[in-house]
């Protein structure tokens, strides 16, 4: 259908230090061929149009895969598709009269800069504490030089696929950080090249996930439902295994 | 003003060697003591920015997004090239330089392409030791796939997401230098201007996109890697963050613009379904190693598909050209679906889409073959069209996708402006008139991390720490004009949104410098985007408020800059009177109507120099000497 009308529910909130509000808007002409953050542009539109200020929402790749694009649609972190972010969402999925609510990324440690967007920095530094592997340019060996069995590539793919767009935190009921950290933990320990730095690598990014306020891990598995790239919660069980064992060395 | 590309004497083969070993060398001692900036963290900017890190100089990086983890090249899908020969099939370094220098249709220059070729292997080596899981065959080794333009198979990938997958490495690289201080990051940081101290580049003013503070910073060197400017078409398949503000702002402060009208235009892409679309979406150039592209061959045949006979159908690439058929060059493929759909007989309900049908590939091998090859692709474009391809064939259409053209760099990749670096996609260098697929990773990293550590080297060393401060007069004249840059688009408060008017200019820079180019619509397009341009300075509408997050403030500013960069991309392929790659000029074509080059008057780079504001543009050319490689017409017939 090429001309419904819907009644949208927006997170409003000037900047991090204003309080939000929900605020309706009633959007007509949508089309079904939409993406959905291309209706949010037709409403943005017609916001400046009528001289109000327009709704900031964070995207840019609008393919799936560069991870910035982070709504919570009817309280659903990236709407009802299943490994779909938000920005492969299409407008078919809905009707003639639906209301949507639409809302930011929520966690203690995802503070809100403006209406949708949120700081997502602390994955950053989680990262800086020990996602990589310490070499540098120039050094590394003949890239044939270690073969590497083709499930445990496979599997180290399926945990780097993770795009950090953060949706597992903003929907876990302790806003945990464990799906996206044990992915990069999970796809280093699977490869040759992240052994050298494995308990040092597990340890720091465990402590930094929790240095920046994200809750535990209670097996709540809603992460897994709401990953775009559908990153298994198997990764959390090897990073548990991963810290345990480091703990456990370093304090011998 | 003569143009010193700087290639080293010396057989081809030897001249990176040699020329390393010429470099002057910053003692390690010292490194710290020297800033660098790095603007960009894509493949070009995180590796540079990882790499100088590494190397122990300070480093301030920029980018526009949240992390430094999103940049553009994310996105990238199908591989990257190496001339490691592991499938024994016959590459070698100077097959891939080969293929490189005649895939761009002989407008590249030889050194670069050469070195660009010898630095892949390490780029492969490097990935892999940051932990960059690529495909690997059974026996544990890196698989390896084959790619338009060539005839080994060189290309590494991982899964469909080979751009994330490097990108994910360089960003590891950086965030660990980051830990260690070298690198200090500046994320959704848009730079504005470049500033300038005694004729050498020595810092940027850029604004806070969240605070919208202005503000400057100093170095002793400058790296802009911030990508292409194909968005300058408003449809393509560039995230919506992409621009050629930074380039273009370079530009303006005295860096020579090389060949700007050369982009390419990728064939295989969903088409546009409605006036709302955003972007366009691309479909991996391998499908059309089973898919076969028609349209029918009455106009305006506006049966379904499967209801359209055999006799009926115009396979017109496997018509035209019998040896290469659906695997002719992107840029023969995307004009020949022009071609048909100019004539009436494009399908879909824009009459603006070919097909692309695997109806008899699934009948040869059955679905299950095709889902494994094919099936991501396939259930992306199902998300988006809502069509079954398994059933009814995808509709395709060609999209902007690449910009061959950017700053002008010479073989240390340093522009016009001493002291001014261009890496990756923004700069001109080593795809000339056409990019292979692949090829543009494999040259993003290979400037990152293995030609900027070692060219800038040479420069701090021989020009010394600055003292540049960013509290010196340049720098508050600069920050000056940036504000009231950003003033005047918020004083304008017309009726037209940013949006409005940039889909606008992209229709015509797509009509007139699109997929060919002639005299009568270059006209046009010097007549109608300067008038745009003017309409955009009366009645631009945008939110007000420059203290705070304001995206349409952004996009405001990128556009002004699209308007003057659209204009040079009009003077340049007029004055480029030949066609030659992505470049199609109507009135140059062979007796078939293909694209016929003129080697005697356009062996050159064309290098435009900003003259001042209303005045024209002067071309500077730089010849393209060619040593190794003799220069042949292609043909795919
Ligand atoms: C859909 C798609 C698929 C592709 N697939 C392939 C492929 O399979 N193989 C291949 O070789 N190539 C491919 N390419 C091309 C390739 O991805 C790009 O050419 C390459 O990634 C560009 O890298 P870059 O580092 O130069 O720039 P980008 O990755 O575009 O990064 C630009 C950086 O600059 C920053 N920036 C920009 N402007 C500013 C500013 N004013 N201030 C501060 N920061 C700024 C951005 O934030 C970003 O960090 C593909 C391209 C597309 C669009
Ligand atoms: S694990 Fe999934 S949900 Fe979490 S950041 Fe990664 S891609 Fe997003
Ligand atoms: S915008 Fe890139 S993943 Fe959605």
């Amino acid at each position: 259908m090429d001309n419904m009308t819907l009644n949208l529910k927006v997170w409003r909130q000037k900047d991090a230090s204003s309080s939000g509000k929900m605020v309706d808007y009633k959007l007509d002409a949508v089309s079904q061929h939409m993406s959905f953050l291309e209706m949010l542009d037709v409403l943005n539109e017609k916001l400046i149009k009528d001289g109000e200020d327009p709704v900031e929402f964070d995207n840019d790749c609008r393919e799936g895969i560069c991870g910035t694009c982070s709504l919570v649609i009817n309280g659903v972190a990236h709407g009802p598709w299943n490994g779909t972010a938000t920005c492969q969402l299409h407008m078919r999925e809905y009707k003639h009269g639906d209301t949507i609510a639409i809302e930011p990324w929520r966690a203690a440690a995802f503070p809100i800069i403006k209406d949708l967007v949120v700081d997502r920095s602390a994955m950053d530094r989680i990262m800086q504490a020990g996602g990589y592997v310490s070499m540098n340019a120039g050094g590394a060996p003949d890239a044939n030089g270690l073969p590497i069995a083709k499930h445990f590539a496979e599997d180290a793919m399926d945990a780097a696929s993770c795009i950090g767009c953060g949706a597992c935190i903003a929907s876990c009921p302790n806003a945990s950080a464990s799906l996206f950290t044990a992915a990069k933990i999970s796809q280093l320990a699977l490869l040759p090249q992240g052994a050298p730095e494995r308990q040092r690598r597990a340890l720091a990014m465990v402590e930094q996930m929790d240095a920046e306020g994200f809750g535990d891990c209670s097996n709540h598995a809603e992460c897994e439902a709401t990953c775009p790239k559908e990153i298994s919660i198997s990764h959390i069980a090897r990073m548990k295994r991963e810290y345990f064992k480091a703990a456990l060395i370093s304090k011998v | 003003m003569a143009l010193d590309s700087k290639v080293p004497d010396g057989p081809l083969a030897e001249k990176w060697d040699k020329h390393k070993f010429d470099l002057k060398l910053v003692n390690p001692a010292n490194k710290r003591k020297y800033t660098v900036i790095v603007v960009g963290t894509g493949l070009a900017g995180g590796a540079a920015a990882a790499s100088l890190g590494e190397l122990g100089y300070n480093v301030l990086n920029f980018c526009i997004q949240d992390s430094s983890r999103r940049a553009h090249s994310i996105a990238a899908q199908g591989g990257i090239n190496a001339a490691k020969n592991y499938p024994n099939d016959g590459d070698s370094i100077w097959r891939l330089f080969y293929d490189t220098v005649k895939g761009g249709d002989y407008r590249s220059r030889e050194a670069n392409v050469y070195r660009l070729a010898q630095v892949s292997n390490n780029i492969i080596d490097q990935c892999v030791a940051q932990g960059v899981p690529f495909a690997r065959d059974y026996g544990g080794l890196l698989d390896n796939r084959s790619f338009g333009g060539a005839q080994v198979s060189r290309t590494f990938y991982a899964r469909g997401q080979t751009g994330q997958q490097l990108l994910l490495g360089a960003y590891s690289s950086l965030m660990r230098q980051v830990e260690a201080g070298t690198v200090k990051m500046f994320t959704r940081h848009e730079m504005l201007d470049l500033v300038i101290q005694d004729g050498h580049a020595r810092g940027i003013v850029t604004r806070d996109l969240v605070t919208g503070e202005v503000k400057s910073y100093a170095a002793d060197a400058v790296a802009i890697a911030t990508g292409g400017y194909g968005n300058v078409f408003y449809l393509s398949t560039n995230a919506k963050n992409s621009n050629g503000t930074a380039a273009w702002r370079c530009y303006k402060r005295g860096a020579f613009f090389a060949n700007p009208c050369f982009t390419q235009i990728h064939p295989t892409c969903i088409p546009v379904s409605g006036d709302y679309q955003s972007k366009l979406t691309l479909m991996s150039e391998s499908l059309r190693n089973d898919g076969r592209v028609w349209v029918t061959k009455k106009k305006g045949d506006k049966r379904s598909p499967t209801q359209i006979p055999e006799n009926e159908r115009d396979y017109y690439l496997e018509e035209r050209y019998p040896s290469f058929g659906n695997l002719v060059p992107r840029d023969v493929a995307s004009r020949n679906a022009k071609d048909v759909c100019d004539d009436g007989r494009g399908v879909g309900d824009t009459g603006l889409a070919v097909y692309l049908d695997f109806a008899d590939a699934i009948s040869r091998l059955g679905e299950h073959t095709i889902r494994e090859k094919y099936g991501n692709l396939f259930d992306m474009y199902q998300r988006i069209t809502d069509e079954n391809p398994y059933k009814v064939p995808m509709r395709i259409y060609p999209a902007v996708h690449y910009t061959m053209g950017g700053l002008w760099v010479d073989y240390n990749l340093e522009s016009t402006i001493p002291g001014l670096f261009v890496l990756g996609e923004a700069n001109f260098s080593d795809h000339g008139a056409n990019r292979l697929g692949a090829s543009a990773l494999m040259q993003g990293l290979a400037d990152g991390y293995f030609v900027i550590p070692y060219t800038i080297g040479d420069y701090l060393a021989t020009n010394g720490v600055s003292g540049a401060s960013p509290d010196d007069a340049e720098f508050k004249a600069v920050e000056e004009e940036v504000n009231a840059g950003i003033d005047k688009l918020r004083s304008i408060k017309g009726k037209r949104t940013p949006t409005e008017l940039h889909r606008e200019l992209g229709l015509k820079v797509w009509e007139y410098i699109g997929m060919s180019r002639k005299e009568a619509g270059l006209k046009k397009a010097l007549k109608e985007i300067p008038a745009l341009k003017e309409e955009f300075w009366s009645d631009l509408k945008i939110p007000d408020d420059k203290d705070n997050l304001n995206k349409h403030l952004e996009f405001a500013g990128r556009l002004a800059d699209y308007f003057e960069l659209a204009e040079l991309m009009a003077v340049d392929a007029r004055d480029r009177k030949e066609s030659c790659g992505g470049h199609f000029r109507d009135e140059s074509q062979t007796e078939e109507g293909e694209a016929k080059r003129d080697d005697e008057n356009f062996t050159h780079v064309s290098a435009w120099e900003y003259k001042g504001e209303g005045k024209k543009p002067q071309l500077n050319k730089e010849p393209l000497v060619f040593e190794n490689v003799e220069l042949t017409q292609r043909s795919y017939k």
